[in-house]
């Protein structure tokens, strides 16, 4: 009743090709964004903005970062969590080693690193495709964290590559409380976000869909596969490696290597399986998920079943749910929360009449 | 010189394990066409299922702690856990993703890994357990007094239960009804239905013989390291050993696993202290990936080409 497009005719085609070609998903939007923009900052408390709110928002970036390798083009990836290695310290060392340096632009170059690291590791990827190209992002992984550690120049010398970041400041404004942290967060996602959005409705994304359904026949019909397959490897990496920045800044303060490990990029595999495969709307309903999927369990299990059950026993639980939930959704919903989400909206459009 | 052998040596009888992991990853890529990252995760459930029954079995049966007995009935019941997961491998996880393409198989086996893995933790817990097979780990005294180089009985004999193994499943492919049903199953699906081979179950036996292999690794590994969650990263080592080798060959298997094995001892011994050491971390998949660039198709794999 409510959310029903009869009326809103499209006599442009700048009104055909906008985001959100209806008129109320627009406004859908705008609150949303309102709302985690206004209202969440002022009413939730320090645990929620902290320990949730904050990481589901990195964590979302990190999965279109690597919902743009995987999702649209095709290219399984490993290694998300060393490229968020990489844009953390990149941001790091131009934050320590540059006088002055803005902020934005430092977790922005930290970007450009991972992504410079990401074409270099995306080499393989016009060789190689599949399973093979997963172990040669392993190799990723691996030489990265181990690098990280090693090459003690990269954290400023400090003992097996700690390193603090540094205090935020823009314009003179100290980004301290988790409020500030929180909004400053959330500008950077929802603008890169967006960016996404657009990027995989334009040439660049549609070459990266040619290339994921069939990359012989998308250079048959004139797409360059090396040119689209490094952009993707590139802008993936930029993504993660933002991501991996503001991980070190906003969320956790003191990073080290060897916390960006293989076990941080199944969970980034994860958040796009269950948000959704080639969706920048699941990679936010992914990450929300796998945030909060622990944090429940951690909650409700010992609720339910009392003093029956050991921490030991909620970690292996959690270990059976996430495993069992990958195997489920590849099942049932290949196409993840997002395609529920879709559902759902065709529902709404119906709604109240069946037909 | 000598250390040069030992290093060389001592890095082919842990290549040797490598191997038995790959080998898993191996029999379930040829006839079924998924790539088993899970295989990991079955050689820690079985070595702890193993580990777990030899604790358990003497106070429910009242058998000798530490006989034979209790080692063989502990190796039959985990042997039969291990077809009970390909079972419910076959029938949870492969049967409703038929048709799905080869990426989507191999990300349920991913969640197949943590899906194990807490499954067996859940069971047996997560303490670190030594496991003694009864074969001492000495270094052998001829080769000390004649040529003056250290090799410990035990890799030894952990290189020939591999060798014997990988002759057992040569000769099962070769020559019996069910191999050679396997062998048709890995050359062409539709061809193998058409002709009345059940897919199902060769996909099952198949699984088990793949947990068959993960319980004969898990065991060694474990008799050398300890049974514990480390033996899941088992699987990680096993990936460059199968790039080089070619996912779809037995003998690559041996043979990249051997060549891992020896290169990532001598590259951390001669290499490492140039570069800070610790390199085996990262050393096989560079190696492998290196070798991709010149050979994607790996040594004995067969050459990939593309239709339209």
């Amino acid at each position: 009743m409510l959310y029903r497009e009869a009326g809103q005719f499209k006599a442009s085609y700048e009104a055909d090709q906008q985001i959100f070609p209806i008129l109320q998903d627009r406004i859908g939007v705008m609150l949303l964004i309102g709302f985690f923009a206004l209202a969440v900052p002022l009413f939730a408390d320090q645990y929620w903005l902290k320990a949730i709110l904050i990481p589901v928002l990195i964590f979302s970036l990190a999965a279109i970062g690597l919902n743009i390798l995987t999702g649209y083009a095709g290219q399984l990836s490993l290694g998300s969590a060393a490229f968020m290695a990489v844009g953390a310290f990149g941001a790091y060392n131009f934050m320590l080693r540059i006088d002055g340096m803005p902020f934005l632009v430092a977790i922005l170059l930290g970007g450009l690193c991972a992504a410079l690291v990401g074409v270099m590791f995306g080499l393989p990827s016009l060789r190689i495709k599949g399973f093979y190209l997963a172990v040669a992002t392993l190799a990723a992984q691996f030489f990265i964290v181990w690098a990280l550690v090693k090459i003690e120049w990269f954290s400023n010398y400090s003992s097996s590559g700690v390193i603090t970041a540094q205090q935020i400041e823009i314009l003179g404004f100290a980004f301290e409380g988790p409020q500030s942290k929180y909004l400053l967060t959330l500008f950077v996602v929802v603008m890169m976000a967006l960016a996404a959005k657009n990027m995989v409705r334009s040439t660049t994304g549609r070459s990266w869909m040619a290339v994921r359904d069939m990359d012989v026949a998308a250079e048959v019909i004139g797409i360059r596969l090396m040119r689209t397959k490094l952009t993707a490897f590139a802008v993936s990496s930029f993504y993660c490696g933002v991501a991996g920045a503001l991980y070190a800044y906003t969320y956790i303060g003191t990073v080290e290597p060897e916390g960006f490990n293989l076990d941080l990029s199944f969970k980034i595999l994860f958040m796009i399986i269950i948000g959704g495969v080639g969706s920048i709307m699941g990679s936010f309903l992914g990450a929300a998920f796998i945030v909060l999927l622990p944090i429940a369990l951690d909650v409700f299990v010992p609720m339910l079943l009392g003093d029956l059950v050991s921490s030991s026993f909620v970690s292996n639980l959690q270990l059976i749910v996430f495993g069992g939930l990958i195997v489920f959704f590849l099942i049932v919903e290949p196409h993840g929360l997002a395609r529920l989400w879709q559902i759902g909206k065709e529902k709404l459009r119906l709604w109240p009449f069946p037909h | 010189m000598q250390f040069f052998f030992e290093v060389l040596i001592g890095g082919l009888l842990s290549g040797v394990l490598y191997a038995l992991v790959a080998l898993g990853f191996v029999l379930i890529y040829k006839a079924s066409g998924v790539f088993n990252f899970a295989q990991g995760a079955m050689v820690f459930f079985a070595a702890l299922t193993f580990v777990g029954f030899l604790e358990v079995l003497p106070g429910w049966t009242g058998m000798e702690e530490g006989g034979r007995a209790v080692f063989w009935l502990a190796f039959v019941l985990s042997l039969a856990a291990m077809v009970v997961l390909a079972i419910a491998t076959e029938k949870f996880v492969l049967r409703p993703l038929v048709n799905q393409p080869p990426i989507t198989l191999f990300m349920a086996t991913i969640g197949l890994t943590f899906l194990v893995e807490g499954i067996a933790q859940g069971i047996w817990g997560a303490n670190v357990r030594g496991l003694d097979l009864g074969i001492a780990d000495v270094p052998i005294e001829y080769m000390m007094d004649n040529f003056n180089i250290l090799i410990s009985s035990f890799d030894v004999f952990a290189a020939a239960v591999a060798a014997v193994l990988v002759a057992a499943l040569a000769l099962f492919f070769q020559y019996t009804r069910i191999g050679r049903a396997l062998r048709a199953v890995a050359d062409d699906h539709q061809a193998a239905l058409s002709i009345g081979i059940p897919l199902r179950h060769i996909w099952v036996i198949v699984w088990a013989v793949a947990g068959f292999v993960a319980l004969v690794a898990g065991m060694i590994w474990g008799a050398r390291n300890g049974v514990q969650f480390a033996l899941t990263f088992t699987a990680l080592k096993a990936l460059p050993v199968l790039i080089l080798g070619g996912f779809t060959s037995v003998p690559g298997a041996i043979v990249g696993g051997l060549i891992i094995g020896a290169s990532e001892k001598l590259a951390e011994v001669y290499v490492g202290p140039f570069v800070g050491g610790g390199i085996e971390s990262w050393f096989p998949y560079i190696l492998a990936l290196g070798f991709l660039l010149v050979r994607p198709e790996g040594l004995f794999g067969e050459k990939h080409i593309d239709r339209v």
